[in-house]
């Protein structure tokens, strides 16, 4: 697999080298730049309008660039390694329809707030306006679903762009930022001078909160009969997660965590409720609409979370700690709003927090409510149940690997069945919810994370949006372990139509799609395939003993549904249990 | 539906006024009127935007304002005393028989001819927008051939706050 095995002396040389003022290209400023900002894997697809910078890495043995098979790859691939990082993921793509392929991926970091500097090429300066050949607005299409966007019209601004997206991308609520590079200015030489300072005007996240609105939080804590923190994937960008610890052990108050705060919270711990929301656990949901404190911390009332707004935690009083202040109000009327990063915020409260003395009860009764009610399916020895593929996974990696998913039934089993403990572990486009994210994000996953074990959980409709990148994991020798649960159908859009559509199957029927194994091997990547538990246990434990890639196809029936489900427009009270009920 | 006056002090950069437009398309609030030009200092430029909607809305606008990078500054003028004007040119017909009658108006509404033409005469006025749309109520049984009105500027007044 690709590394960059590099010292920390070799490093410091590099930046000496790199930060020498020279007159190069502005390709080759693009390069710098981007090693001094610390990038050590760029994903991307050549084409005209990028040739200069595609031209200064020929040879450049201190840039890493991941080839992929198509634009969409390369940025869910830099979208994986950013959310399994924490580091800024970086993408290249040229102008108009290279552009326009990563459109998608853009639109999907920016739901969930995950940092990426995208790179685009773009016609000639002087044609740009004038519908010239792979033109596209690329600034102007992306402008919804950036944090913010540049284009370039000075080959002299490129560092100073080049360091305030980096900075844009990473500080404040994190997100994608585009820089769009005309090929006159990739190719315009100009005196390199390495920025290091920036200083945006207009932007200034608030990192440290209003103490009077953390007083507020304390003396609800201690007011409180029946407290529940909702955390989110806020935590997780931000580092907080052992704050967060700190702030539950301290409290003793029950914690529910979103679909991107998986990870946050050790899922173990007798306080952990697990996930609410639309396929939340039945103690998670129950307990919202119950509670008389409901402290979110970094999450944003998706409405996956909250179903009917209006009947939302109806008797809670609301706290909202959020970087971001647009959010705060947004959906859910808030009483103690508090702005800041969720480190900072939570290193500030732990300084006053203290037991929640009234809410023994509640805790009691939640704890009852957890073993009453986990998430069940019913089992079966003749046929692979997909609850129980999960299950074999987590028990097989210990609960240790970084897991990313794809979007649909799998997903929702997945978050449900495979038991986090630590953040950044689980990679899953939770806001956009983008079918063909889950294995590419497990290729930047990996990149990111050589030595640690990445699966990555996919259905085998998801699968065909992206398939084409097995081969870079095969080219490469990047292992990533690729489960395919598949079902022969759209199994979520089965599961509605069953439920809401009065079984009225539409366009759902996916049989007919290509034999995985041999689509794997068509690659050159080791395919597996099972169709009963003890296959499953053999096979699977085979592909983690590979050392390379391996897609391992697990078959199972269609018919299988994903509960609780709480429909589109009901309360999350008004749970359908399935098999439970 | 309460009508908010917004003054949005913005990088003079490429783009910002999609940026600025494109956001209350997408988030739904509505836009009565939009002027853009330059303000006290260099680099930064003033949009005045007239919208609807209730404080709720006007609090989203404003925070969701406050994320665009070239937005410097939000300023809900009309929470305290302001200044606002608008310009319009309303060409109406005007036969020679006519015209003494609408010259009374103009002069009414301390308003100004800036253009005859053999059939027509173009008034300009300013004023605050109920100013205008008075006036173009009187017009209007004469014939308005064409319209076209600024749109809001406004500052807060030098004793406000």
């Amino acid at each position: 697999m690709v590394t960059q095995g590099t010292t920390l002396k070799s490093k410091e040389e590099l930046k000496e080298r790199l930060s020498r003022p020279e007159v190069i290209s502005g390709s080759e400023i693009l390069l710098r730049s981007l090693l001094l900002e610390g990038v050590d894997c760029v994903f991307g697809y050549p084409g005209g309008a990028v040739l200069y910078i595609y031209d200064a890495m020929h040879g450049n043995p201190d840039f890493n660039h991941v080839l992929t098979r198509h634009e969409q790859g390369a940025i869910h691939a830099a979208d994986g390694y950013a959310r399994a990082s924490g580091k800024v993921g970086v993408c290249i793509a040229t102008s108009g329809p290279g552009a326009t392929n990563l459109v998608t991926g853009i639109a999907t970091a920016y739901m969930d707030s995950v940092p990426l500097v995208v790179i685009t090429g773009n016609v000639i300066s002087s044609l740009i306006g004038s519908d010239a050949f792979q033109e596209a607005d690329i600034t102007g299409i992306t402008m919804p679903i950036t944090k913010h966007s540049y284009l370039v019209r000075d080959v002299e601004d490129l560092p100073r762009i080049i360091h305030e997206a980096f900075h844009i991308a990473n500080t404040g609520r994190k997100g994608p930022v585009l820089i769009d590079i005309p090929k006159d200015i990739s190719a315009a030489q100009t005196l390199f001078k390495p920025v290091t300072e920036v200083s945006i005007r207009g932007y200034n996240p608030t990192v440290s909160p209003n103490k009077n609105q953390v007083d507020k939080l304390i003396k609800a804590i201690e007011q409180a009969e029946r407290p529940l923190i909702l955390a989110g994937g806020g935590v997780v960008y931000s580092g907080g997660h052992e704050e967060l610890y700190e702030f539950v052990t301290k409290t003793q108050i029950p914690i529910t965590t979103t679909l991107l705060g998986l990870g946050a919270f050790p899922s173990g711990n007798e306080l952990f409720l697990g996930m609410p929301g639309m396929h939340g656990t039945y103690t998670a949901n129950k307990s919202i609409q119950s509670a008389d404190l409901l402290i979110n911390i970094g999450a944003r009332f998706d409405d996956r979370v909250t179903g009917k707004l209006s009947g939302f935690a109806p008797l809670a009083k609301i706290v909202h700690i959020d970087i971001d202040p647009a959010e705060i109000g947004k959906n859910v009327p808030t009483d103690i709003p508090i702005v800041g990063d969720v480190k900072t915020v939570l290193q500030l409260v732990n300084k006053q927090a203290k037991r929640a003395d009234k809410a023994d009860d509640w805790r009691a009764k939640l704890k009852a409510s957890c073993e009453q009610y986990p998430f069940s399916y019913t089992d079966s020895e003749d046929e692979l149940k997909p609850q129980w593929v999960v299950e074999l996974i987590h028990e097989t990696t210990n609960g240790d690997a970084i897991v990313t998913t794809d979007v649909g039934q799998h997903q929702m089993w997945a978050a449900q069945y495979y038991k986090f403990n630590k953040p950044r572990s689980w990679v899953t486009s939770g806001g956009l919810g983008t079918m063909g994210f889950g294995f590419p994000s497990a290729i930047g996953a990996q990149m990111a994370n050589p030595d640690r074990l990445v699966v990555s959980i996919n259905g085998d409709g998801g699968m065909q949006m992206c398939a084409q990148e097995l081969a870079i994991c095969a080219i490469n020798n990047i292992p990533v372990k690729v489960v395919i649960i598949n079902n022969q159908v759209l199994g979520m859009v089965r599961q509605w139509q069953e439920l809401i559509y009065d079984n009225r199957y539409s366009h759902i029927d996916l049989s007919g799609s290509p034999d995985f194994v041999k689509l794997a091997e068509a690659y050159g990547v080791k395919g597996f395939r099972a169709s009963n538990k003890e296959e499953a246990r053999a096979v699977w434990e085979e592909a983690l003993r590979h050392p390379g890639p391996a897609v391992v196809e697990f078959v199972v029936r269609k018919e299988e549904n994903v509960y609780p489900m709480v429909a589109q427009g009901s309360t999350i009270d008004e749970m359908i249990m399935g098999d439970a009920e | 539906m309460k009508k908010h006056t917004i003054a949005v002090i913005v990088n003079d950069q490429p783009g910002v006024l999609q940026r600025v437009s494109g956001l209350f398309g997408r988030r739904g609030f509505n836009i009565e009127s939009i002027t853009v030009g330059s303000s006290e200092e260099a680099g930064l430029s003033r949009m005045v935007i007239v919208t609807t909607g209730d404080d709720h809305t006007l609090e989203q606008v404003t925070k969701q304002l406050y994320k665009l990078i070239d937005v410097i500054k939000v300023i809900d003028l009309s929470s305290n005393p302001m200044v606002a004007r608008e310009l319009a040119l309303i060409k109406v017909n005007a036969e020679p028989a006519a015209r003494p009658e609408i010259l009374g108006v103009v002069e009414t509404f301390r308003a100004a001819v800036v253009d005859i033409g053999t059939h027509t005469l173009m008034v300009q006025v300013v004023g605050d927008s109920e100013k205008i749309d008075a006036m173009v109520e009187l017009l209007k049984p004469y014939g308005i051939r064409e319209l076209s009105r600024t749109g809001v500027t406004a500052l807060n007044r030098g004793n406000a706050k």
